[in-house]
């Protein structure tokens, strides 16, 4: 409990002789304690809780808790109103009050637009606490309560919507002056311009408002956000500024003159109004290295594509090229290798046929050595006919090799029987062969 | 409500879930607590639920159903909840539907559709039911959707009755943040009022319902609350007065009409309900009327009673209140001076003649907190209801967890300091001194308590004696002289400007009993040296959670100072872990 309790009762004063080291002297401890529960109820109990789950004594507790209720105060206190207020601003005549600055006055101007109704209320009670008449006249100082007055105007616009819209409308205060050119291109761009949106954003009628962004937005959150300032719906008007028409009935004519001449300007400053906010956007459009950015990638999108195409094609002809070179230069070869066979082919015939003919002219010959295999005398012509054919019909039924065998067998030989027995020789192996039957050759 | 902030959105509200009667509390967005009236305009809503042809009755409406349709009439379920039908008494559905056995413990066999067949209903459906009338009329109130609550619930409700109930809050969409008893948030509601002071004192919450009564002993130390003792009645209520109305009202009618109403149900019924009524009214004013159209054969009766009349009648009942109250005081070793204020709480208590009884009963240092005693006491019907709304904005933007580690028998079984710790003034002599206590008895530790001491007026070297104090109950014959030690009781209470003397010569006592404080074991002893002329000595005392004590002893507004530590007693398991 912090509550000290105050005991009227003095205290005994020190007998002499008493003395104790550091004046303390501990005699005994404390009786022992009964176990019981405590109702978990109430502010003091989730204090103790705190206290004994943290395992925080009495001193820490309530400093950190002093340090979080403080934190708390700070941040409601963060947006509370007290501004210093100006000396000239307190010189103020009431009877000015389309050129006061409603806001300064209630102390809310770093709030403007933004500021609540409640807020609005309790500012505006906390200056009339300050600024009331009766306490200025209490403090001994005149009665003068224009200031009082121009709080009271304040109040009154600012708690009216409509009003409070036409004074918005107009509200210097709480312009953003558009960077140049040149400070955009030197600072952040996103930091310079968003305040300005975010200002000119108080116009809009549509909500909420899409926000500039930083330099990792989206193409179409980009796209979507001039879109929209391009397209901005704004409910800013200007009332405010215009003209008092005369009330009084007397000339009906100055007073029609005066309404027309302040509608005419009312329209004039919306048109112009648009068009800055168009240029401004216009502005921030030529500025944004966003839209530079999202362009360039476009063309190159769209580049790449038509290069790939033109590279695709290039491609696909070289490759044509080369597949028809390739097919030529496979054909040629054909044609050489078929036409070196060809020539080759007809070489080793002829060889082979020059041999084949020269082995049969051995064969024959060997014949006739062997006398055509008859004994004794000439040969009659039948016989040599004889023979003749049967040589040519070996020659016929061995092929070449055979004949080339055979030829080398015979070739040299000039004894008859010897030619003979070559020849029954071959005759047998061809006859086992099977090509000729047996008994064909009669002449061996 | 500052709960809309949490992350799962809580609107939280307190509901005083009791026998006979319910009632639904919020706090508004300032912290103060306000009762919510339902679609009816009842801020005490009957605990009742009946049904006819299908369709669902709840509060007043129901109640009036106990006239003709009791079957289908369901009645003080609260207490059979979590239990099982061997351990209830089922005596208060007497006149209601009856309770029956089920296998999940109770169950009301009842027509609650518009088919003919009865159905049975357990006591945790009928329950989930009428949390979920309560939650609506809740939310129709506050505009938003409740989602969690604090329940109060009786002292002795056991942990399957908790569990039981927490069951069925679950099915009526309900969140139990925390089960609270019903005394301490009685205590509660009293000490969340803004010109409330804390001080150390024993409270003695008296709970007296429509079928039953509970008294607790409560030890409000720092704004923290130890139960000493409860004790409970389960037959003594409001009930109990209704019959001393309902047997005299019998007779009067039997008087003129020979014939015994009590005999026929309806007619007991209607005697009941009309009963109630007028000891109501009677609680409010001095004479009442009882009315009933047709109590029995068609016989309209009309009377008044006033309210002498009616306690006179009463007297022995409320003789057994009071006998249980004192019950409770003894049960906790301490004596009726020992009290230094009493709640009543639950509806019976608006009858006067209790309130005025504890006045005699208890000295006049004790303050009774009820609407016939004191005009600054809030309504007992809502007390409970208002207690756990306040709570229940206090702990909605907690976690479950936070709240479950926060009420975990590891925080919450602490030591109590057993003896009184004070300081010794005018002499250092234990027997001539006087005894000013700093920590009262049943404090929970850790604890901490400053008091500035005044020095003798030259000043000087003063001596600072901690000792244990005992209470002690004085008892003297009345003298004309007054005391020479005067120490009445009320001094110890800051906020209570009753400090002067206590003897009242009209008092029919032959005796006169007062609390005296005698110092015990001597703690500590410390020296102030040279206190200036008219100074004041600081004493703090921290008793840690070890029961070791560090004492800070300085001169105000200087410097320095003398600290000191007293070592833990060697007995003691240590409480906190």
């Amino acid at each position: 409990m912090t509550a000290v309790t105050q005991v009227a009762l003095p205290l005994p004063i020190l007998p002499e002789g008493w003395s104790a080291e550091k004046d303390f002297k501990a005699v005994g401890p404390l009786s022992p304690p009964t176990q019981r529960n405590i109702e978990p109820v109430g502010p003091h109990f989730l204090a103790h809780a705190r206290r004994k789950r943290h395992k925080r004594t009495f001193s820490e507790d309530e400093r950190i808790q002093a340090q979080e209720t403080a934190k708390k105060v700070e941040d409601d206190d963060a947006g509370e109103i007290s501004e210093p207020e100006d000396p000239l601003m307190l010189q103020r005549d009431a009877k000015d009050w389309k050129g006061q600055d409603h806001y300064a006055v209630l102390g809310l101007s770093k709030h403007r637009y933004r500021a609540t109704e409640d807020q609005i209320k309790r500012a505006h009670r906390k200056k009339v606490l300050k600024h009331h008449p009766d306490k200025k006249a209490a403090a001994g100082s005149t009665e003068d309560d224009s200031f009082f007055k121009c709080i009271q105007k304040a109040t009154e616009v600012l708690l009216d919507p409509v009003k409070r819209r036409q004074f918005d409308s107009v509200d210097e205060g709480a312009n953003v002056e558009t960077p140049s050119k040149k400070q955009t291109q030197r600072g952040n761009f996103y930091k310079l311009w968003n305040p300005v949106f975010d200002s000119e954003a108080r116009f809009s009628k549509v909500h909420p408002v899409p926000c500039l962004g930083d330099e990792n937005s989206s193409k179409d959150d980009v796209y979507n956000f001039y879109e929209f300032w391009y397209h901005f719906d704004s409910w800013r008007s200007f009332e405010y500024q215009d003209e008092d028409v005369p009330d009084d009935n007397e000339n009906r004519d100055q007073k029609r003159h005066v309404e027309k001449k302040n509608q005419n300007r009312r329209k004039k400053l919306k048109t112009e109004d648009t068009q800055r906010l168009r240029k401004l956007v216009d502005d921030a459009l030529a500025l944004d290295e966003r839209i530079k950015k999202f362009k360039q990638q476009e063309y190159n999108e769209k580049n790449k594509k038509k290069l790939e195409k033109e590279a695709e094609a290039k491609r696909a002809q070289e490759e044509a090229k080369k597949a028809k070179e390739e097919e030529a230069r496979l054909a040629k070869e054909r044609d050489e290798a078929e036409k070196a066979e060809k020539a080759e082919g007809k070489k080793a015939k002829e060889a082979a046929k020059n041999a084949a003919k020269k082995n049969k002219r051995v064969l024959r010959g060997a014949a006739k050595d062997a006398n055509y295999f008859h004994e004794g005398g000439n040969a009659p012509a039948d016989k040599i006919d004889k023979a003749l054919a049967d040589v040519d019909l070996v020659i016929a039924k061995i092929d070449n090799e055979q004949l080339a065998l055979l030829s080398s067998k015979l070739n040299g030989k000039t004894d008859a029987a010897e030619i003979k027995s070559i020849f029954v020789d071959e005759v047998k192996t061809i006859t086992g062969a099977g090509k000729i039957k047996e008994g064909e050759i009669k002449s061996f | 409500m500052s709960a809309e902030e949490s992350a799962p959105a809580r609107t939280a509200i307190g509901i005083g879930f009791g026998n006979s009667y319910s009632s639904i509390a919020y706090t508004t967005g300032d912290g103060k607590a306000e009762v919510i009236a339902n679609e009816e305009g009842d801020r005490q809503i009957p605990s009742i639920l009946s049904y006819i042809e299908g369709e669902e009755f709840q509060g007043t409406q129901a109640k009036a159903q106990l006239i003709r349709n009791p079957k289908n009439t369901v009645a003080y379920f609260r207490d059979f909840l979590g239990k099982d039908f061997k351990s209830i008494d089922p005596s208060p559905c007497h006149a209601s539907a009856h309770p029956v056995e089920h296998s999940s413990g109770i169950a009301f066999s009842i027509r609650d559709t518009e088919a003919e067949s009865e159905n049975t209903v357990t006591v945790s459906e009928i329950t989930t039911r009428h949390l979920k009338r309560l939650k609506t009329s809740a939310s129709d109130f506050l505009g938003k959707e409740v989602n969690a609550a604090v329940i109060t619930v009786p002292t002795d409700y056991s942990v399957a009755q908790k569990e039981g109930l927490k069951a069925s809050a679950k099915g009526a969409g309900i969140e139990v943040l925390q089960f609270i008893h019903e005394p301490v948030s009685a205590v509660l509601a009293y000490d969340a009022r803004p010109d409330a002071k804390l001080s150390d004192k024993i409270i003695l919450v008296a709970d007296l319902g429509g079928t039953r009564s509970d008294v607790a002993v409560v030890a409000s130390r720092g704004g923290m609350y130890s139960i000493l003792a409860t004790a409970h009645d389960y037959d003594l209520g409001g009930a109990k007065l209704d019959k001393v109305l309902i047997d005299h009202f019998a007779k009067e009618f039997i008087k003129k009409h020979k014939t015994d109403p009590r005999k026929n149900e309806r007619s007991l019924a209607k005697l009941k309900l009309e009963s109630e009524a007028t000891r109501k009214a009677l609680s409010l004013g001095a004479t009442a009327s009882f009315s009933v159209e047709s109590l029995a054969d068609g016989i309209d009766f009309t009377a008044t009673i006033n309210r002498t009349r009616f306690e006179l009648l009463a007297n022995k009942v409320f003789g057994s209140f009071i006998r249980l109250i004192e019950g409770a005081v003894q049960k906790a070793e301490l004596d009726v001076l020992d009290i230094d204020e009493i709640i009543l709480t639950g509806g019976t208590s608006h009858t006067p003649k209790i309130a005025s009884n504890l006045q005699t009963h208890f000295p006049q240092s004790t303050a009774i907190l009820a609407p016939a005693t004191s005009v600054t006491a809030i309504n007992p019907s809502e007390l409970s209801a208002r207690g756990a709304a306040i709570q229940a904005s206090l702990i909605a933007e907690y976690d479950t967890e936070d709240i479950e580690q926060s009420t975990h028998p590891m925080v919450t079984v602490t030591p109590h300091i057993s003896k009184a710790i004070g300081v010794l003034c005018i002499s250092d002599d234990e027997q001539k001194g006087i005894f000013k206590k700093l920590v009262e008895a049943e404090t929970a530790v850790p604890a901490r308590r400053t008091a500035h001491f005044a020095v003798p007026r030259e000043g000087g070297d003063v001596i600072v004696k901690i000792c244990e104090g005992v209470r002690e109950i004085k008892v003297s014959k009345p003298e004309p002289k007054p005391k020479t030690n005067g120490k009445p009781e009320g001094e110890d209470d800051v906020d209570d400007d009753e400090d002067d003397e206590d003897e009242d010569d009209e008092d029919e006592e032959d005796e006169i009993r007062e609390k005296v404080w005698k110092a015990g074991k001597v703690l500590a002893e410390t020296a102030v040296k040279g206190v200036k002329k008219g100074g004041k000595v600081e004493v703090q005392v921290n008793v840690g959670g070890d029961l070791a004590v560090q004492l800070i002893v300085r001169e105000v507004g200087g410097k320095g100072g003398v600290r000191g530590n007293i070592g833990k007693p060697t007995t003691v398991e240590n409480g906190s872990a």
